[in-house]
């Protein structure tokens, strides 16, 4: 039984999380809630999800020692959950399975889902693909330039892409983008949100479905080395990966959690997308109230970093409570830490990470250093760097 | 009496129904919103509604982002907002000036010092999109503590246990949202419209105002037939981006005075 029982009966992790949304999409969260709170512990609903885990998605995705990366620097043991290894690349399959299989049982014909790196909305058109369903993925036009290939990935799989063009043209402005078609199609449309912000239920949902991760990490864990790690670190951008690894070890309080934003060109130059880290305030964005960065006036500002699934300006509600609380910790590294651990992990490991994962990666070689050999560490490593090989070619200044 | 109530009080005994046009305030230029306001009123205009601008206009369709967006390039705050409802009251202490937008530049500010200021610059009526009555008793609170009246949006997906819980808490009048979609959308049915003004009638005593959707003078006077007040916002704002700054006072006095003429057709 776990003791951590968060959030309550309308969302709320302590002050933020919470229901904030025009009164026309009232109507669709209580049925949403509804259909969630039926199906969430449905023993039939829970295993068409386990079976598509398994066979669909590969899971479960394993636990890697990295041997040779760990003995370079020295210190602590670094294991990898390898979420790389799913299908589609990366965690964001394990969510968008679990709302299409809702959205499916609520008759809704037709999925809508906003992306940034691309790695939620080519995970949305593939379930979207295998169940039927009609999909369009909303994307900033400055993210559709960074993501080209997962662009092309989405359109082959059946989906209609658009690019949003308003505000920031990145991840926040999709968004807003998909919340507007949502309220305009509410009777056929299911909204899979890929990330654990959004109003209640989304940041308990997405929670619920990517808690697959840490659950199987527990087990491996401990037939690998017959306890738990001594931290959990994971990337934060909305927060998906960290949270499905952090929420089945927070009743475990001598297991650090670390979340790793994205410092950009450094938290000092403002050019960067770490609320957490930078102590923003509070405010709310998007259905919930969590720490946003923004402006005196409360307009959110544009962040930056060169990973597009960490570049927003908000953390889902959930995370807000654990720094509050200190359960978890909240760190950030930068564009070029990130970028240096990527190519430490190719060279090392043969593993291409995703930029997103690297940012974890890089704190953890950092911890690891600092740490004696009989410690262990284990990296949520979220997705694979395939789709980011093009960013990475051309800061170095290669044209592929 | 409130302003808004008296306003209301004197349509009533006129048989008239209310215009309530939307601008952004900011848009297209700071320094013409407060000018706008006063030729919104001069045409005919009962209640002006300014919107707040926000970074990420959620709820709000192509039109009116755009005009978001013109007035952030001017770096239009809260705070901006609430000086140019001042300067407004200085030569109009009667027009009720409701404040529309969203939580965030709210929360920045505080609460608290929001409610203080608006009281203080002249506000009569707030409405936070993004604050659904669950999430906002404190600030209804502190709201009429100031005698601002806490206005709030209802759908056509409110069932009635909700119309009853909103109207509850909300002052000066109701907004019924005419359609489900973003603020500037199209096909509007009047005979639901009607059906379900008519139902939130029975359960409260507060004028009902209807928008999202009226976009000429046949939508606007169908809208009058059925409600108390008519909000027209996207085709308002759409006067402003196409008007240039010589003709922009008159361009938008012509239209208000089109609907103004439209809604009190329904008397003859």
């Amino acid at each position: 039984m776990q003791l951590y029982d968060m959030p309550d009966a309308r969302g709320h992790f302590g002050p933020y999380g919470g229901i904030f949304v025009a009164e026309t999409l009232i109507e669709a969260l209580d049925e949403l809630r509804a259909m969630y709170e039926r199906y969430r512990h449905d023993p039939e609903f829970l295993a068409e999800f386990a079976y598509d885990l398994k066979h669909f998605v590969g899971r479960p995705s394993p636990v890697y020692y990295a041997e040779r990366l760990s003995k370079k620097i020295g210190g602590a043991k670094i294991y990898l959950k390898r979420e790389d290894l799913n299908h589609t690349g990366a965690h964001k399959v394990n969510n968008t399975i679990g709302q299409a299989l809702l959205a499916k049982r609520m008759g809704k014909p037709r999925v809508i889902a906003e992306t940034g790196a691309g790695q939620h909305g080519v995970a949305t058109a593939t379930i979207a693909a295998r169940l039927g369903l009609e999909c369009v993925v909303y994307m900033g036009s400055e993210d559709v330039k960074r993501q080209a290939p997962n662009v092309y990935r989405m359109k082959l799989l059946g989906a209609t892409v658009v690019p949003v063009e308003s505000g920031s043209k990145t991840l926040k402005d999709a968004l807003n983008e998909a919340m507007r078609d949502w309220v305009t199609n509410i009777s056929d449309t299911f909204y899979i949100i890929g990330t654990v912000a959004g109003p209640h239920p989304y940041p308990m949902m997405v929670r619920d479905f990517q808690a697959v991760i840490g659950i199987e990490a527990k087990e491996q864990m401990l037939e690998m080395i017959g306890r738990q790690p001594d931290a959990v670190i994971a990337c934060v951008g909305g927060g998906s990966n960290a949270m499905g690894i952090f929420y089945p070890y927070i009743d475990l309080k001598d297991v650090r959690l670390i979340g790793v934003e994205a410092a950009g060109h450094g938290i000092e130059t403002g050019q960067h997308a770490a609320p957490l880290t930078a102590n923003s305030p509070a405010g709310v964005l998007h259905g919930n109230r969590t720490y946003l960065m923004q402006d005196e006036n409360g307009q959110i500002i544009e962040t930056h970093s060169v990973s597009a699934g960490l570049d927003y300006p908000g953390v889902g509600p959930e995370h807000a409570w654990l720094k509050d609380i200190k359960r978890a910790e909240y760190v950030a590294v930068t564009d070029d830490e990130a970028l240096e651990a990527f190519h430490t992990l190719c060279r090392t490991e043969g593993i291409i990470p995703a930029l997103e994962s690297s940012h974890a990666l890089a704190y953890a070689i950092k911890l690891a250093a600092t740490m004696s050999p009989d410690q262990a560490l284990l990296v949520n490593l979220s997705g694979r760097g395939d789709k980011d090989i093009n960013t990475v070619a051309s800061l170095a200044g290669i044209t592929l | 009496m409130s302003r808004i109530q008296a306003t209301f009080a004197t349509l009533k005994s006129q048989g008239k129904k209310a215009l309530i046009p939307y601008i952004t305030a900011g848009d297209p230029h700071p320094k013409h919103t407060v000018a706008l306001m006063h030729a919104l009123v001069q045409a005919g205009s009962d209640i002006i509604e300014l919107g707040v601008p926000f970074s990420d206009p959620m709820a709000d369709g192509p039109v009116i982002q755009r005009a978001t967006e013109r007035a952030l390039v001017h770096k239009v705050g809260l705070g901006n907002v609430l000086e140019m409802v001042r300067e407004f009251r200085l030569t109009d202490g009667d027009t009720p000036v409701v404040l529309m937008g969203y939580a965030n530049p709210i929360e920045a500010m505080g609460q608290g010092r929001f409610a203080e200021r608006a009281h203080e610059a002249g506000v009569d009526g707030v409405l936070i999109v993004d604050y659904p009555p669950e999430e906002c008793q404190e600030f209804v609170g502190l709201l009429k503590a100031q005698q601002l009246d806490p206005i709030f949006l209802l759908s056509p997906t409110s069932e009635t246990s909700r119309v009853d819980m909103i109207v509850h808490q909300a002052g000066g009048f109701v907004y019924y949202v005419s359609l489900k979609g973003v603020t500037g959308s199209k096909n509007l049915d009047i005979a639901e419209v009607g059906a379900k003004v008519q139902a939130i009638r029975g359960r409260t005593d507060l004028p009902i105002g209807v928008g999202f959707g009226v976009r000429d003078a046949a939508t606007a006077r169908a809208v009058a037939d059925v409600a108390d007040a008519v909000v027209i916002g996207s085709r308002m704002i759409q006067e402003i981006e196409n008007s240039s700054e010589e003709n922009l006072l008159s361009n938008v006095a012509q239209l208000t005075q089109t609907l103004r003429a439209a809604i009190d057709d329904i008397q003859k």
